[in-house]
C-alpha cells in the first residue's frame, strides 16, 4: 500500500458558493448528538462524496462549520451528518427541525482508502463522535463484502447512553465475518458489555498484522493510544490511517485556520496515512 | 486425567504463555477449575483476598460502592485476562467487588498457596511477579486513559 490516499476528493462545482438545502429529518441519537438528513441535489445539482469527506454546513445568522458526512456514499441524494452539540454553531444546528433550510458547501477533503484496502482485513477503531465519519466506511465495506477479508469494528463511548447507531451496531455484528466490539468508559448494572478504554478491546482479538489496514477516528489522545496498540500488534505505520479534526473555515486551504504543521486538514486531510502526521501527533499547540 | 486437563487449560491462557514445565507444575498445585453463573459475585470489596483468577470465557465487571449512587461498574475483564492481584500485596484485601456479567469459566489460583510457593522459590516468585507487573502496568495505563474522559468533546469539526 502506498502512503498516498488512494481515493482523491471529488470535485466541487464552486467550493466557495453555499447552496440552500431543506432538512428532511432530525434524528436524536443521544442526549447531545443528532443526525441531520437532507437531499444535497434539490436544485438538480450533482453530488457525490467519498467516505471520510466532510461538508461545510451553514446556519443562517450563526456561521459555518465542517461536519463529516455519516451516511452511505451510494445514496448521495439523502445524506446525513451526525453532530455533537458542543458550541454555538452546533447548538444552532440542534435547534433546527424538519423543513428548515441550511447552507451547504462541499464535499471536501480526502477519503478513507477503501479501494486500497480490498483483499485485506479492515480494522476500524472509533471513539465517541469519531464513529460518524467511519460509518460510510462500514456501509462501503458491507456493500462489497466479498472484496474484503475480516472486518473488525471497535467502538468506545463514554456511557451506554452515548453510543451512536445502536441498532446498526447490532445489525453489523450479525453479518458473517464482521466483529463488532463495543466498550464504554462507565457502565451501570444494566450494561452487560465491555467497560474500559477502546484499546482494551485489542486483548480479545488476534490481528493478522501484515494483512490488516486500520482506520482510526476519535479524540487525538485515543488515537495515540490506538496507534501504540496497533504498533504492539505489528502493524506498520503505512497500514494505519487517521482522520484528524481541527477548526476549519474556508475548507479549501486558503485561510490557514486548520493548518497542522505543513498540512491543511481541510485540503490535505482530514484522512491521513499515519506516516504523514505521526511526527506531529506529539507536538503541543499544533 | 483432571490434572492433565487443567495443565492444558493453564497452558492456553495468555498470562502463562511460555511458562516452563517446572513452574507450571508448581502452579498446578494451587489451581482449580471454576465456573460462575451470570450474576454471581466472585469477590467482594473489603474481604480477604485469597484468590486470583485466570479468565477463560465470559466476562466479569469490577464494581465499587459509591454510597448513594450504589454499585458503579468501572472495568470489565474477559477471556485471556487476569482478575485480582490483592492476594499478593499486604493487607490482602479486595479493593473492588467482581461480578460475572456473563457465565464465566476460569482457573482459580489459591493466593495463600501461591504466596508460600513464591516465598519458597524466589525464581518462581519473580516469574509470577514480573507477569503480574505487566498486567498491572497495562491496567494502570488503561485506567489513566479512562480517567481522561476522552469522549467528552472532540475539538474541531463540531464547533
Amino acid at each position: 500500500m502506498t502512503h498516498e490516499i488512494a481515493e482523491s476528493a471529488t470535485a466541487v462545482l464552486d467550493p466557495m458558493i453555499t447552496r440552500p438545502v431543506t432538512l428532511k429529518r432530525v434524528i436524536w441519537e443521544t442526549d447531545d448528538t443528532f443526525t441531520l438528513t437532507f437531499n444535497p441535489c434539490e436544485q438538480g445539482e450533482t453530488f457525490h462524496f467519498l467516505p471520510g469527506q466532510f461538508n461545510m454546513l451553514y446556519v443562517f445568522g450563526l456561521g459555518e462549520s465542517a461536519i463529516s458526512i455519516s451516511s452511505d456514499a451510494s445514496h448521495p441524494r439523502t445524506i446525513a451528518h451526525t453532530i455533537h452539540r458542543v458550541g454555538t454553531l452546533t447548538t444552532g444546528l440542534a435547534r433546527l427541525k424538519h423543513g428548515d433550510t441550511i447552507g451547504l458547501r462541499g464535499p471536501f477533503g480526502s477519503a478513507w482508502p477503501i479501494v486500497a484496502a480490498r483483499g485485506k482485513d479492515v480494522c476500524i477503531v472509533a471513539g465517541g463522535i469519531g464513529l460518524a465519519p467511519l460509518r460510510p466506511v462500514v456501509y462501503a465495506l458491507l456493500r462489497e463484502r466479498k472484496s474484503f477479508e475480516r472486518i473488525i469494528l471497535m467502538y468506545g463511548a463514554r456511557t451506554p447512553l452515548d453510543l451512536l447507531y445502536r441498532v446498526e451496531l447490532e445489525a453489523w455484528a450479525k453479518v458473517h465475518n464482521v466483529e463488532v466490539l463495543v466498550t464504554v468508559d462507565r457502565g451501570d448494572s444494566s450494561w452487560k458489555g465491555h467497560i474500559g478504554v477502546v484499546t482494551n478491546l485489542f486483548s480479545y482479538l488476534k490481528l493478522d498484522a501484515p494483512a490488516t489496514v486500520a482506520f482510526v477516528c476519535g479524540p487525538e489522545t485515543m488515537m495515540k493510544y490506538t496507534i501504540d496498540e496497533l504498533d504492539r500488534r505489528g502493524l506498520r505505520q503505512e497500514q494505519i490511517y487517521l482522520s484528524m479534526e481541527r477548526n476549519m473555515k474556508c475548507a479549501v486551504g486558503f485561510c490557514g485556520h486548520c493548518q497542522y504543521g505543513p498540512e491543511f486538514i481541510c485540503k490535505d486531510g482530514p484522512v491521513f496515512p499515519l506516516p504523514r502526521v505521526r511526527h506531529l501527533l506529539d507536538r503541543k499547540e499544533l | 486425567m483432571r490434572t492433565e486437563n487443567l495443565t492444558e487449560i493453564l497452558r492456553q491462557h495468555p498470562f502463562l504463555a511460555g511458562l516452563s514445565d517446572h513452574y507450571m507444575e508448581i502452579l498446578l498445585g494451587c489451581a482449580t477449575n471454576v465456573h460462575f453463573a451470570e450474576g454471581t459475585y466472585l469477590l467482594h470489596e473489603g474481604e480477604v483476598a485469597n484468590k486470583f483468577y485466570l479468565i477463560r470465557t465470559g466476562r466479569i465487571a469490577l464494581e465499587t460502592d459509591v454510597n448513594a449512587r450504589g454499585a458503579l461498574r468501572i472495568q470489565t475483564a474477559g477471556p485471556g485476562e487476569v482478575l485480582g492481584w490483592s492476594w499478593l500485596i499486604s493487607p490482602f484485601r479486595w479493593h473492588f467487588s467482581a461480578v460475572a456479567v456473563a457465565d464465566v469459566r476460569a482457573v482459580a489460583l489459591d493466593g495463600e498457596c501461591l504466596r508460600k510457593k513464591c516465598e519458597n522459590d524466589h525464581d518462581f516468585g519473580y516469574e509470577m511477579l514480573s507477569r503480574l507487573a505487566q498486567v498491572m502496568e497495562r491496567r494502570m495505563e488503561a485506567t489513566r486513559a479512562q480517567l481522561l474522559d476522552l469522549y467528552g468533546t472532540v475539538p474541531g469539526v463540531n464547533a
